[in-house]
């Protein structure tokens, strides 16, 4: 039988035998806009700059582990912080490729920026093969942003009552600066001791520096610490309003937003803390 | 009177008709779970931080991660057939609920079928967040500002997942995902019941948030109640 086959169709099975093999492998691999990154050198690359810390089962339990606070992430559990996805769902490609470039701030994990593209891509489809989570789940719809809205003196008020309304101050505490009632009390899901962001000390989010990382953060939540996700409870239109509010806590940090507010001479907060 | 009477009968023997519709024969496994030794001292929640919690309990509620009874009965104890009965392939069409009210997990166990819906209230003044700190399932955790509407969630794998409010640390619950429809969560006297067993051999399972799990095989042959007892060993830490 074999030998009747004509030497065109046997070309044919093979190319699709070729054709057929990545979709196998498609766990192993990163597509980050045209980059497509492969486990097999992301291993090499994980075993030279991450094991210390995250370990070789990538558990988050390397040699290092035990005198880094907050603990290393853990692959195998697959839960992530920085997404573009909906809680409890895993992040894209794109998520964790953006995580590893800009380091987590206040952490001890930094940027690997010094790395090629190719080589975080590669990191990322190796981290990927950690957890069985990416061959039995897809990653989550990225969150919809719509176009920033014009930052007003109105926005930012209703950006106010949403941050009372919403009781954002619980933790991050009236005038954001991460010393609400519950504050002191916060674990995170490894039962560690974790801290509200605070607002007035101006740093950096853990997830971004732009507008739209801070939209994302209380949409899609911070998963594996206290911060929920807003995304049933806050309108689209409205959550431009929030971040608009949110930067005049940044007191020590230049923006539009804080600008806006000096120049109405009613300053939520610039005018309170100079005065005093 | 009469006519009250007959109505009254009528209305027994319907009722009794429409049990004999839902249990199809089949066996019966029940019993009590109970503990002995001393359960640890639950302690008083302070919820001063919160006032308008504080304000719904006229005396201070205590923690319950042990709850029990008069003779030593132990509630909120999971009762569930944990391996003999075909798994529940489909999950009953109506959801399970738990409330957040004055502060607390209303109930304290919730035990679910896998995809089971459960829906989530905040019947409080204030904001909520929940969030189960699954392992096998996701890991997701969403605020409920007080006013905001019930939110609908499932979980598609088997898991004891434990849930906190981050904002309200003394508040914890325990979702019970089970693959079974044959479960029973204990009520104060420590009783359970599973019902409607066709003959064969099962295991059932006794969990207990604090003490842990317990099994006992059972062999049903037809329509019988066979009654079972679980103690736990209660440790005073």
């Amino acid at each position: 039988m074999n030998t009747k086959v004509p030497s065109k169709w046997m070309f044919l099975l093979s190319a699709l035998a070729i054709l057929a093999l990545p979709s196998l492998s498609a766990a192993q691999e990163s597509h980050i806009g045209k980059l497509t990154g492969h486990a097999k050198p992301g291993k090499e690359l994980y075993r030279r700059f991450c094991i210390g810390c995250h370990g070789p089962r990538g558990d988050g339990q390397g040699e290092n582990a035990p005198y880094v606070t907050p603990q290393p992430r853990n692959f195998v559990a697959a839960t992530f912080k920085c997404r573009s996805t909906v809680t409890g769902t895993l992040p894209t490609d794109e998520d964790l490729f953006n995580a590893i470039t800009r380091g987590f701030n206040t952490t001890n994990m930094p940027s690997w920026e010094p790395l090629t593209p190719q080589q975080r891509a590669d990191l990322v489809a190796y981290i990927k093969s950690f957890s069985e989570r990416w061959k039995n789940e897809k990653p989550g719809t990225p969150i919809e942003i719509p176009a920033e809205t014009a930052v007003t003196v109105e926005s930012i008020n209703h950006g106010k009552e949403l941050f009372q309304k919403l009781e954002c101050w619980k933790c991050h505490g009236p005038e954001g600066r991460g010393d609400g009632p519950a504050a002191s009390t916060l674990t995170d899901s490894n039962d560690q001791p974790i801290r509200p962001y605070n607002f007035s000390v101006g740093t950096r989010f853990k997830c971004g520096t732009t507008n739209q990382d801070l939209y994302k953060i209380f949409i899609t939540g911070v998963d594996g610490t206290p911060m929920p996700s807003f995304a049933d409870v806050i309108k689209p239109s409205e959550a431009w309003d929030l971040v608009h509010y949110l930067r005049t806590l940044q007191v020590a940090r230049k923006g539009p937003e804080s600008e806006l507010m000096k120049a109405q001479g009613g300053s939520v907060k610039v005018a309170d803390k100079s005065g005093k | 009177m009469k006519v009250n009477q007959i109505l009254m009968s009528g209305i027994a023997v319907l009722a009794a008709a429409a049990m004999a519709v839902a249990a199809p024969g089949g066996g019966t496994v029940s019993g009590k779970v109970t503990y002995e030794g001393t359960p640890a001292k639950q302690k008083p929640i302070d919820m001063s931080k919160e006032p308008s919690c504080a304000k719904a309990h006229a005396t201070p509620i205590t923690t319950e991660a042990v709850v029990t009874g008069a003779g030593n009965t132990l509630e909120n104890v999971v009762v569930y057939i944990s391996a003999g009965a075909p798994d529940g392939a489909t999950a009953p069409a109506q959801a399970v609920t738990i409330a957040q009210k004055g502060c607390q997990y209303v109930p304290h166990m919730v035990a679910m079928q896998v995809n089971q819906e459960l829906k989530i209230v905040n019947e409080d003044q204030t904001s909520h967040n929940i969030h189960p700190l699954a392992k096998a399932n996701r890991e997701w955790n969403k605020s409920q500002p007080p006013g905001s509407p019930a939110f609908s969630e499932k979980f598609d794998k088997e898991e004891f997942i434990p849930v906190k409010c981050n904002i309200h640390p003394w508040m914890h619950s325990t979702f019970a995902v089970l693959k079974t429809s044959h479960y029973s969560v204990t009520a104060n006297n420590g009783a359970f019941t599973l019902p409607n067993l066709p003959p064969g051999k099962y295991t059932i399972t006794a969990w207990h948030e604090s003490y842990g799990t317990q099994t006992q095989d059972v062999t049903i042959t037809g329509s019988e109640t066979k009654t079972i007892s679980f103690v736990f060993k209660a440790k005073p830490y």
